[in-house]
């Protein structure tokens, strides 16, 4: 395996503009190549993926005038994972004058990233933050109002502010439909042509750019390319490598994957986030957890009781025989404690025996505190809906019964490689959202997701991509009858026929199932040289049986569910790899890739920064376990590194 | 955590959009009354793979009960037995033991069938594309605090708004009306001042598109019975107010009111 080093891969250079971070996104947009106006129509532009990120970027796009090809595996735009955000969406307006700023949402982030972000990018998404908010609410979402007729905003983890902007627990859901309703109507007007239930299978380089993609039609199977002069990956994380996880049944790595396999770095694969407040796994056929929003952390209290083992029912253990261990180790922060070390302490909790519920897999998440201050009626109005949700999954209610909850994996701050433009390593190849790797660093704060999202399609990719696109005004590029085009379609069509062919004897979920088992037992919340090693002696063996043994029953001409989750788990095995890998070169614990073997005293991360300040990008060399390890070192000129403490 | 034993489904196969379809039925020996409904179908899909069968065709995604991407007509109820709950959110523990259940599709002929349990439901984003959005493109948005907004409002806006687009009004209607779906929309976004240059042009679109594919509304009221999120009626009322409005009234005067 390769040795690191700081010296930096001079495929990685971010770009950003060489002034000082506060400066460098005006410099970017004063200096930046313009494509006229009336040009713009001569640029087709793909967007893969309908969330926030890709419905706003497909959007304000076509707004500017470029032709734009949405693609989406979905049947409707709508219904992107983005949706199922909760909690809210940061931005430093400070209506609340509690001291917020722009500089201090980028400190905060790049502080919960455990100092593993480029601050250049993090810098820009702060500042764009604030656009955001007004952008959003003069398309009309209608987020949660204080009486007087102003905005609310509430706190989330990592924060001491409060610059979260919600609408009931429904965030997510509000805000891609706000970006979905812009997307609809410039699809209306004819300037986005939009392509449901088609998934990506293959991005297409010509003469070291990107030329477009090639799609899957998930009704009919037919296989088909797309050419343009820039392709934008808006598809999301990985999280459901771990097959248990807070995403959709239908998120995949794919469109991600098959770019990376095409040149494009893979960046920080270990970086996932484990969210502490979500529904503990109740039996053997469950399909996926459920997130119960961090927002609840502001007025639940978590605990576990101080004897192990103790049986007794929760409102029958007296206050003194409680521990609540967040407010304990971290008075400051308290319950609201980032995400990373809100799960590794519950973690701990249950792996010493004080974990609650049927099967001990849980801990309290208390509201009878709260509704003794505020009321009933006020805790219930701001959680309703998250509360029937609990009820609906477990039966039981939460404000009679303390919520069980219990960490799930969740988000991927890992992604593709990007600079300061968001292109990835291959020209004319972006990716943006959860896609990319470049906000979050190792561990993402609440509320942030949605903000990144919104600030890449929104407000960044708008502006960079023209700088790409300018000087090739009225070049020929490659169209569909390209060999390299036809090419790719042949290989989709054996791939998928090929899965068709085994003809073995195990389901794609079954295969699934085991290969989340072992990235989450040996690559999940804690990590250890021997348990990466163990792993990367496992997974290839069963990516073998995979291969050889799948069984795949239907047909590849109409809509055929299995063979779409062949594909997937496919890639998911591919890319388990490289983050066992990842996680085994990163010799240090930051965020959310906590290595056991590197904690101080009180079992806090221990950061390895003459080391291991930098991205990790990976190179495809066609086996995953042989992929090269690139690094772009990271410098903190703003924010001065330092560990991270919320005690 | 207890188990159910003998679950018989009665499914609804079709291979495709115009071939002919049947029920079959199929035996879910054993399922924990903790799984979700579309967990046991999962166990079922499992169960015909390993038989070498093909796996039932139906559409889910978060299976949180809000992408709007599951359907399914259980026991001839839209989203099933329990209220104000989509079918990813309904727990085998409102089953017994034996019990017999036949699932179906969404059946509306603006909802074609695609195969098996899955249809196609574009005709919803074709009526959001014809007018369901406040004009606002990117950059120029005023200070989001410019405009107060009373609580009152904004919580009637957010109620309509939540809709998830799953098609269980149209499923749920005597005539594969969308309505509910249409007049959330309008609610959504004429209720907010933000909304109000474009309140009388956006309904127009929206209830003109809505009709070419979709049947009348003849106020019934199953769709609000059916709405996973329990979206009122009202807001159909609401619609038709601004609808006639925007037939019958100069729209340059309407405009300022």
């Amino acid at each position: 395996m390769s040795t690191t080093t700081l010296a930096g891969s001079e495929k990685l250079q971010s770009k950003a503009p060489a002034v000082a971070v506060p400066e460098m996104w005006e410099t970017f947009k004063s200096d930046m190549k313009l494509v006229n106006p009336n040009n713009k129509r001569k640029f087709k532009i793909i967007v893969v993926g309908t969330g926030l990120a890709g419905a706003s970027a497909a959007a304000t796009l076509a707004e500017l005038g470029y032709q734009v090809d949405a693609f989406t595996f979905h049947d409707s735009p709508r219904r992107a994972h983005s949706i199922a955000a909760q909690g809210g969406i940061n931005g430093a307006k400070n209506y609340k004058g509690d001291g917020d700023s722009v500089h201090r949402l980028f400190y905060d982030t790049i502080k919960g990233g455990d100092f593993r972000a480029r601050e250049s990018n993090v810098h820009r998404l702060a500042e764009v933050s604030v656009d955001i908010i007004d952008q959003m609410v003069a398309q009309g979402v209608p987020f949660a109002r204080e009486y007087g007729g102003l905005l609310d905003n509430r706190s989330f983890g990592g924060a001491q502010v409060s610059r979260t902007f919600y609408a009931r627990g429904q965030t997510g859901q509000q805000l891609l439909i706000g970006a979905y309703q812009q997307m609809a109507r410039q699809i209306g007007l004819g300037n986005v042509r939009l392509w449901n239930r088609s998934e990506l299978v293959d991005t297409v380089t010509i003469d070291g750019r990107c030329a477009g993609i090639v799609t899957r039609d998930l009704v009919t199977g037919e296989v088909m390319s797309h050419a343009a002069h820039a392709v934008v990956l808006c598809t999301g994380g990985y999280g459901n490598v771990f097959f248990l996880s807070t995403n959709a049944m239908n998120c995949n790595v794919t469109a991600a994957w098959r770019a990376h396999r095409n040149g494009a770095f893979f960046a920080n694969p270990c970086y996932t986030q484990i969210h502490p407040t979500c529904i503990p796994q109740a039996d053997d056929t469950q399909s996926k957890l459920t997130l119960m929003s961090e927002s609840l952390r502001n007025d639940g209290r978590v605990w576990v009781p101080k004897e192990i083992g103790d049986e007794r029912s929760p409102a029958d253990i007296p206050e003194g025989d409680r521990d609540y261990y967040l407010e304990r180790l971290y008075p400051s922060f308290g319950n609201l404690a980032p995400r990373d070390i809100s799960s590794r302490t519950a973690k701990r909790a249950v792996d010493k025996g004080q974990g609650v519920g049927p099967l001990k897999n849980g801990v309290y998440l208390d509201f009878s505190a709260a509704i003794a201050r505020l009321g009933y009626d006020t805790v219930w109005e701001r959680y309703s809906n998250l509360f029937e949700m609990y009820e609906r999954i477990t039966g039981e209610n939460p404000t009679k019964v303390p919520m069980r909850i219990y960490p799930a994996s969740h988000y991927t701050m890992g992604g593709l490689w990007v600079d300061y433009e968001l292109m990835t390593t291959v020209p004319g190849l972006y990716a943006a959202g959860e896609a990319n790797f470049s906000d979050h660093g190792a561990n993402r704060l609440g509320a942030s997701a949605l903000m990144q999202g919104l600030s890449d399609g929104y407000f960044v990719l708008p502006y960079t991509i023209g700088n790409y696109l300018a000087p090739l005004l009225n070049k020929p590029t490659p169209g569909v009858d390209h060999p390299e085009f036809k090419a790719a379609e042949t290989a989709a069509r054996q791939r998928y026929q090929g899965y068709l062919d085994i003809k073995g004897t195990r389901s794609p979920d079954h295969f699934h199932r085991e290969l989340g088992k072992i990235i989450w037992d040996y690559c999940g919340m804690e990590r250890t040289e021997q348990g990466l090693e163990k792993a990367l002696s496992e997974l290839p063996a069963l990516y073998d049986e995979f291969q050889k043994d799948l069984r795949v029953t239907g047909n590849g001409e109409s809509t055929n569910q299995t063979l779409e989750k062949a594909g997937r788990v496919d890639d998911f095995f591919q890319l388990g790899m490289l983050m066992c890998r990842d996680a085994l070169e990163r010799k240090e614990s930051c965020g959310g890739h906590f290595r056991s073997e590197y904690q101080d005293d009180e079992g806090e991360a221990l950061r390895d920064d003459e080391n291991f300040a930098h991205v990790a990008a990976w190179e495809w060399t066609g086996d995953p376990m042989q992929s090269t390890r690139n690094v772009e070192p990271l410098d903190f000129t703003t924010v001065h590194l330092a560990t991270r403490s919320y005690k | 955590m207890s188990h159910l034993s003998d679950i018989k489904l009665k499914i609804w196969r079709q291979a495709g959009p115009d071939e002919g379809g049947r029920f079959e039925s199929y035996l879910v020996p054993s399922i924990s009354d903790e799984a979700s409904f579309l967990e046991m179908l999962d166990v079922l899909n499992e169960q015909l793979i390993n038989e070498g069968r093909e796996a039932v065709v139906f559409d889910h995604d978060c299976r949180e009960g809000i992408c709007g991407t599951c359907s399914l007509m259980i026991d001839g109820q839209a989203h099933g037995p329990q209220r104000g709950t989509a079918t990813c959110q309904l727990h085998m523990r409102k089953f017994q033991s034996g019990a017999e259940i036949v699932i179906e599709p969404w059946r509306a002929s603006a909802f074609p069938i695609i195969k098996d349990l899955m249809v196609d439901r574009s005709a919803f984003d074709r009526i959001v594309e014809s007018g369901g959005f406040i004009t606002a493109e990117t950059g120029g948005a005023p200070d989001a605090n410019l405009i107060p907004i009373p609580k009152p409002v904004a919580d009637a806006s957010m109620d309509a708004a939540a809709c998830i687009g799953c098609g269980a009004c149209v499923a749920a209607c005597p005539n594969g009306a969308a309505n509910l779906f249409t007049a959330a929309k309008v609610a959504h976004l004429s209720l907010l001042p933000q909304g109000q240059p474009e309140r009388y042009k956006r309904v127009e679109a929206m209830v003109e598109t809505m009709d070419e594919y979709f049947g009348s509304c003849t106020n019934h009221g199953e769709c609000e019975a059916a709405c996973p999120k329990e979206i009122s009626i009202d807001v159909i009322a609401l619609m038709h107010q601004d609808y006639r409005k925007s037939k019958f009234a100069n729209r340059k005067t309407l405009s300022r009111s």
